[in-house]
């Protein structure tokens, strides 16, 4: 694949240079708030730096957190694409966290290359049955799916608490939590001694596939209409409630995989106390990444930095982690609201370009 | 009209099914001689036998979610509907009523209680999309309201004080909303979740910056007002007229919104800003002020609702305290399509059901609590799947204006 046309997908330096004084204008938002609240900004920006990239550990786990947030950052940025706001990236990727952490532990006797498919198929296939139905209702009833997805992250994190706790409940265990995968089922470490899985190149592989399926099929071409243009879709013989069901069932196979990620690489369990946000956070990596599937990992890697370093931070210069939110949410506004950053750094607009449409209201 | 008889099919099959399941269950006690008691507050209270009551109304269900089946008449699915629903829930009733009085005006108190913070979220929710801005931030605006409103009352030492910052701290927040969504023409669904993310992280900063280090970690909670005479009304008494002072704010706000919006020039031109704003600006009105007022206005709804979770109820403030109830109210809004009586019913039936789940963890009614927690989330997806028929939002909601 050509670098040039990659960047050439929605091209202009703007486009770069908007995300980059985001990113530093919010980081001085950020640093006003420690210095107003007494704390030594030098310290706890050292302190977020080596907590995400100190040395050989940090980075290591910086990338563990990112794969996560690359695939559900992916998730709402297929979603955005067909002109859908996927909220519900939090309870896809605990459906398919639960799926995989069933068949980690139920199905015995299956070799490694048969059982570990298996495992990531069943996340990748929950988590889009998961994303389906708010789809499936947006198609049929014109139900909102916003509101629908944040419905049924409610309901899929008290279901999970439900099942780890009854029927998936290891009695042996001291916390309440599901048995442990076999070791059949297990996604082989990358480097020796640390934490990062296979889930990391599995997440760089779904960013090739998503660009693929979005600009290289007719699936992708008929989502992206759908998402530019319903009405020309619709002229065009274009079926746009199946298109809105496929979006959020590949949306929510792409949090399933995140979720199955989680737990065939890193916990091996999934406990009732499984918390994960990482479905919230992808809004804002989707947003920051303009959608964009090759944007997604910059993004992803940033915001997984900022939650890693966050506890450092906090250590060394005894600020509250939550500044990382605040950050975060500035950090968003001024992506959503360019102007802004037009107007402070006296930018000016370019010319207006077919955008990537990303809500309509309530829809009908 | 085969669309309209396929839906027919659909729901009668569903309610038909569930009144079935109703009547399997009944078998449970029909074959003892359990009885249940429903209180009525002060009048005293009735003893049915479980299991006969029970099969009866289960009966009556099934007739009637069968017969728009029969007579292919789709006006009756809602009827065969809510015929249902009352049948679950008296099931219920009765269920947890074995051996223990169930109060059924204790039940209505608090459904109506717990009902206030969804039904300001609603009204916060109204009064800005019929002025044609979306407002899905009402969550953060809550969250925000409750801890700032907590803070200024453990800090200034008087709930009165704190009630009014928790109101205007909704207000500043909206104030972003409007900068972001009418000047800055963002997507209006982006600028509220930047909203809701921002209240995440500044709440949570406040939290752990400030009131943990506190010398207090509660403060009073708003007084409950009887009202004199009105209070000594059997049942209505009880549930209305005794009442902390949001819960009677919002009966109040529901009726004035009402109101307003449909007797007065300020609602006219709220409306016809929602429904055409460029018609509105021809004739002269102000569609910029009026964004930003109404949305203002919405943020001071959501603040006071925000009040209710750490002034009203707990005297605390905890993370993520309003636990989704910003969105439960824009979906009792567009079940109330868009009016505030209407989304005062929704408001209700949320309210209700969470009511009923708080009273049968209570009873230790053998239903894992997590099914219960989910109820109010099912039921308002089974809502704006379209039990109500269809809710349609002012014309120009969610589109920005610019003007030309």
């Amino acid at each position: 694949m050509d670098v040039k046309k990659i960047f050439k997908l929605r091209a202009g330096y703007q486009d770069l240079l908007i995300p980059f004084l985001s990113i530093i204008t919010s980081l001085v938002i950020g640093a006003i708030i420690i210095y107003a609240s007494g704390a030594n900004v030098y310290a706890a920006y050292k302190g977020l730096w080596q907590g995400s990239f100190g040395n050989a550990r940090t980075i290591a786990e910086t990338f563990v957190s990112t794969t996560p947030y690359i695939l559900t950052g992916l998730a709402v940025a297929f979603g955005f694409r067909c002109g859908l706001f996927n909220i519900g990236a939090e309870g896809q990727l605990y459906a398919g966290a639960l799926a995989a952490a069933y068949i980690g532990y139920a199905w015995r006797g299956l070799p490694h290359f048969i059982h570990l498919p298996i495992a990531i198929i069943a996340g990748i296939i929950a988590g889009g049955i998961w994303g389906a139905i708010p789809g499936y209702l947006k198609a049929k009833t014109g139900a909102h799916e916003v509101i629908n997805t944040i419905m049924m992250n409610h309901i899929m994190i008290r279901l999970t608490d439900y099942l780890v706790k009854n029927p998936m409940l290891d009695p042996k265990a001291s916390v309440p939590r599901t048995a442990y995968i076999l070791k059949s089922a297990y996604l082989p470490k990358i480097f020796p001694g640390f934490r990062l899985h296979w889930g990391f190149i599995l997440a760089i592989i779904a960013i090739f596939l998503i660009y693929y399926i979005l600009f290289k099929t007719k699936v992708g071409f008929e989502i992206r209409t759908v998402g530019l243009n319903q009405d020309a879709a619709r002229y065009a013989g274009m079926n746009i409630s199946k298109n809105f069901v496929l979006a959020m069932a590949i949306s929510g196979g792409l949090a399933g995989l995140a979720g199955a990620g989680e737990v065939l690489g890193l916990n091996y369990n999934l406990p009732a106390a499984f918390v994960s946000g990482f479905g919230f956070d992808a809004i804002a990596i989707a947003l920051l990444a303009k959608s964009n599937p090759f944007a997604v990992f910059p993004s992803a890697m940033l915001w997984a930095a900022l939650r890693n370093g966050a506890g450092l931070m906090q250590v060394r210069a005894k600020i509250s982690i939550d500044l990382v939110n605040i950050i975060q949410a500035f950090v968003i506004m001024f992506i959503a609201a360019p102007n802004i950053v037009r107007y402070l750094y006296r930018i000016r607009a370019e010319r207006e370009k077919a955008g990537v449409l990303l809500t309509k209201g309530w829809g009908q | 009209m085969e669309k309209s008889n396929y839906k027919t099919i659909v729901f009668s099959a569903l309610t038909i099914i569930l009144n079935l399941l109703i009547i399997r269950f009944s078998f449970r006690f029909l074959g003892q001689d359990l009885k249940s008691i429903i209180g009525f507050g002060k009048l005293g209270s009735i003893s049915v036998f479980t299991g006969r009551t029970i099969f009866i109304l289960a009966c009556l269900g099934l007739a009637g979610s069968i017969f728009p089946l029969v007579r292919r008449l789709e006006k009756f699915i809602n009827l065969s509907f809510f015929v249902t629903a009352f049948v679950a829930v008296a099931t219920l009733i009765l269920w947890a009523g074995i051996d223990s009085k169930f109060d059924i005006v204790g039940l209505l108190a608090l459904s109506l209680r717990l009902s206030t913070p969804i039904v300001l979220g609603a009204l916060s929710g109204i009064l800005c999309e019929r002025t044609g801005v979306i407002n899905i931030a009402i969550e953060g605006m809550m969250l925000t309201a409750a801890c700032i409103g907590f803070t200024a009352a453990l800090y200034l030492g008087n709930i009165w004080l704190g009630l009014i910052c928790a109101v205007v701290s909704g207000a500043v927040m909206s104030l972003l909303h409007a900068f972001l969504s009418v000047t800055m023409i963002t997507d209006q669904i982006i600028s509220g979740t930047v909203i809701n993310i921002l209240a995440v992280g500044l709440t949570g900063f406040i939290r752990r910056s400030f009131l943990i280090r506190a010398r207090l970690s509660r403060t009073a909670i708003l007084p409950i007002i009887t009202v004199p005479l009105l209070a000594k009304i059997p049942i209505i008494g009880a549930i209305i007229f005794t009442n902390q002072p949001i819960v009677f704010m919002m009966m109040g706000l529901v009726a004035l919104i009402t109101i307003l919006l449909f007797k007065t020039r300020w609602g006219l031109r709220t409306r016809s800003i929602g429904e055409h704003p460029e018609a509105a600006d021809t004739v002269g009105i102000n569609v910029f002020k009026m964004k930003y007022q109404n949305v203002m206005l919405g943020g001071m709804l959501a603040g006071l609702a925000g009040a209710w979770f750490s002034l009203e109820t707990t005297g605390s403030f905890d993370d993520l305290m309003t636990n989704g109830k910003g969105f439960i109210a824009l979906a009792a809004m567009i079940f109330g399509k868009w009016h505030p009586v209407g989304a005062f019913t929704g408001g209700l039936i949320f309210g209700f059901s969470d009511a009923l789940q708080i009273i049968f963890q209570i009873k230790g009614i053998p239903i894992p609590p997590q099914f219960l927690w989910m109820l109010p989330y099912l039921i308002t997806m089974v809502v704006l799947a379209g039990v109500i028929g269809k809710s349609t939002p002012p014309a120009a909601d969610g589109k920005p204006y610019i003007k030309r």
